[in-house]
């Protein structure tokens, strides 16, 4: 290190499966540059403190969704946060809230796993084509009415910004509901009535009491609590005109 | 694939009326409040009278009054509880089915009792 | 055998540890004054069925410095629940496209104020004309 390091100061939130009982606060002092990321800085005291310490990371430049923390009680990217914004003040970074902690900053995501295959994340066609009838068009419109919701990279933050989520961990919640939303507004897909079953269904959209601070928090400006808020609009239309339709919805 | 025993939830009653109720304070609260509660009683602003018997009474009996009337008491409270129960329910008091019987039942017997005034009051 | 033990963290006091939460906390309470001014609302009809005698003490009622007090308070939270429900709204409705152009959340805001302050000035001429 050279000698015009600035030295922060990072609480971690440590705890190990093995032999504690519950997560405790440990502080290092961390010498960093300008250009560090708080994943540096973890890295950092994983090489130099303490190789035991646990955390996710791949791509370090928020694409692949797997370094979040939250960082001073904020779910964020850590790739993407930089020490410089905290310095001189001591940084504080936790696993991401609401999900159960599995060793330091790693959290248990196979409950989210599941609620994304719940979804049906893939397209059912409306109509089935065979090779000779060619490929599926889709009009620049059509394209417009999903795209933003396809720009999700699973990293969760928007589960560690909902409490809801925190106090129903059942909720299918912000990125699951945003994906299946993209589905259902893709002009070549028509299972939208398939997964109106699992959008109003006691673990669907009426969890959310739009508090909206998954929108807030979304690296990738997916605004999952529009895509909550929109299906509890049409859960709505499906739970009181489900009688006059042949096919409704679920029971 | 579909999780299995996926039970509907009875919410969009509910979160309709939380909705409607919502709306309609936020459109209309704040000049009801200022009309009953601020300019009629100081005299303020408004013609003297605003609020007489006869005024009112026509106002409650004709049919646009009447749902007028209804409508805010109504919604107001229907907003106002499911707001309250899911607040209670957030700061982790899960009072369960007391909290609901007095959130949505207070909500309830007021929709009642302005019902029943308003026909009592006639046409 | 597995080593797992994951830690699940309480959500006691959730609210008060971010001040996006506080607000919301905050702007979920307007509705205690929302149900009192409505309970305020239905007495005055209880009052208005009973007679000119019993809605007249009402009126006086609300002439009293308590009530005015507690009014202004019901108008400075009812307020503001009016600016928080029209901040929450472009997250609750289906994109609005107009000319091609999807309508940000600024001008849905925006547009639902003015329909409040729209809708305030309408009854105030509604007050002076014919109630
Ligand atoms: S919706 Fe946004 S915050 Fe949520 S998982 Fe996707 S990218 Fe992350
Ligand atoms: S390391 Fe891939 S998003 Fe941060």
């Amino acid at each position: 290190m050279s000698e015009n390091h600035k030295i922060i100061e990072i609480e971690v939130l440590r705890y190990n499966p093995e032999s504690d009982d519950e997560p405790h606060l440990e502080v290092y002092k961390v010498p960093f540059s300008d250009d560090m990321s708080v994943l540096q800085g973890a890295q950092y005291i994983k090489d130099n403190f303490d190789g035991s310490l646990t955390f996710r990371w791949s791509c370090r430049m928020a694409i692949c969704g797997s370094c979040g923390m939250m960082i001073n009680g904020i779910p964020k990217l850590s790739c993407e946060t930089f020490l410089r914004d905290y310095y001189p003040s001591r940084i504080r970074i936790e696993a991401m809230a609401n999900f159960p902690i599995e060793k330091d900053l790693v959290v248990d995501l196979s409950g989210f796993i599941e609620k994304l295959e719940s979804i049906q994340p893939y397209i059912i066609a409306k109509e089935p084509r065979t090779l000779e009838q060619g490929e599926y068009l889709q009009t620049p419109e059509e394209f417009n009415r999903y795209i933003q919701f396809t720009s999700c990279i699973n990293c969760t933050l928007c589960y560690a910004a909902c409490p809801q989520f925190g106090l129903n961990p059942d909720f299918i919640g912000p990125a699951a509901i945003a994906l299946l939303h993209r589905y259902n507004m893709d002009s070549r897909d028509g299972a939208a009535a398939q997964r109106m079953e699992l959008v109003a269904s006691e673990e669907g959209v009426f969890n959310c009491s739009a508090v909206g601070y998954c929108s807030e928090v979304c690296p990738k400006h997916v605004d999952p609590a529009n895509a909550v808020n929109i299906n509890k609009t049409n859960a709505a239309k499906d739970y009181f005109l489900r009688f006059l339709s042949p096919k409704g919805g679920s029971k | 694939m579909m999780k299995a025993g996926l039970k509907r939830s009875n919410a969009p009653i509910f979160w309709g009326l939380f909705g409607a109720g919502g709306m309609l304070s936020a459109l209309f609260g704040p000049v009801l409040v200022f009309i009953t509660g601020i300019a009629v009683p100081l005299g303020l602003l408004l013609p003297k009278g605003a609020m007489s018997y006869p005024k009112m009474q026509a106002f409650a009996q004709n049919f646009i009054g009447k749902s007028f009337i209804f409508a805010v008491i109504a919604l107001f409270l229907w907003f106002a509880a499911h707001r309250i129960f899911h607040s209670l329910h957030e700061i982790g008091i899960h009072a369960g089915l007391g909290a609901k019987l007095i959130c949505y039942g207070s909500a309830f017997a007021s929709t009642v009792i302005a019902a029943y005034v308003l026909l009592v009051l006639g046409f | 055998m597995s080593k797992r033990r994951p830690y699940v963290r309480s959500m006691d006091g959730w609210w008060r540890k971010n001040p996006f939460y506080v607000e919301y906390m905050i702007h979920e309470c307007t509705a205690l004054f929302v149900a009192a001014y409505a309970f305020v609302l239905l007495v005055g009809l209880v009052r208005l069925g009973q007679g000119e005698a019993a809605w007249n003490g009402w009126l006086d009622a609300l002439r009293s410095p308590v009530s005015v007090a507690f009014h202004v308070v019901f108008l400075a939270v009812i307020a503001y629940h009016t600016y928080t429900w029209f901040v929450i709204m472009p997250i609750t409705l289906p994109p609005i496209i107009i000319g091609g152009k999807t309508v940000g959340p600024g001008v849905i805001t925006g547009g639902g104020l003015l329909a409040a302050v729209v809708v305030s000035l309408v009854m105030l001429a509604l007050v002076w004309r014919i109630v």
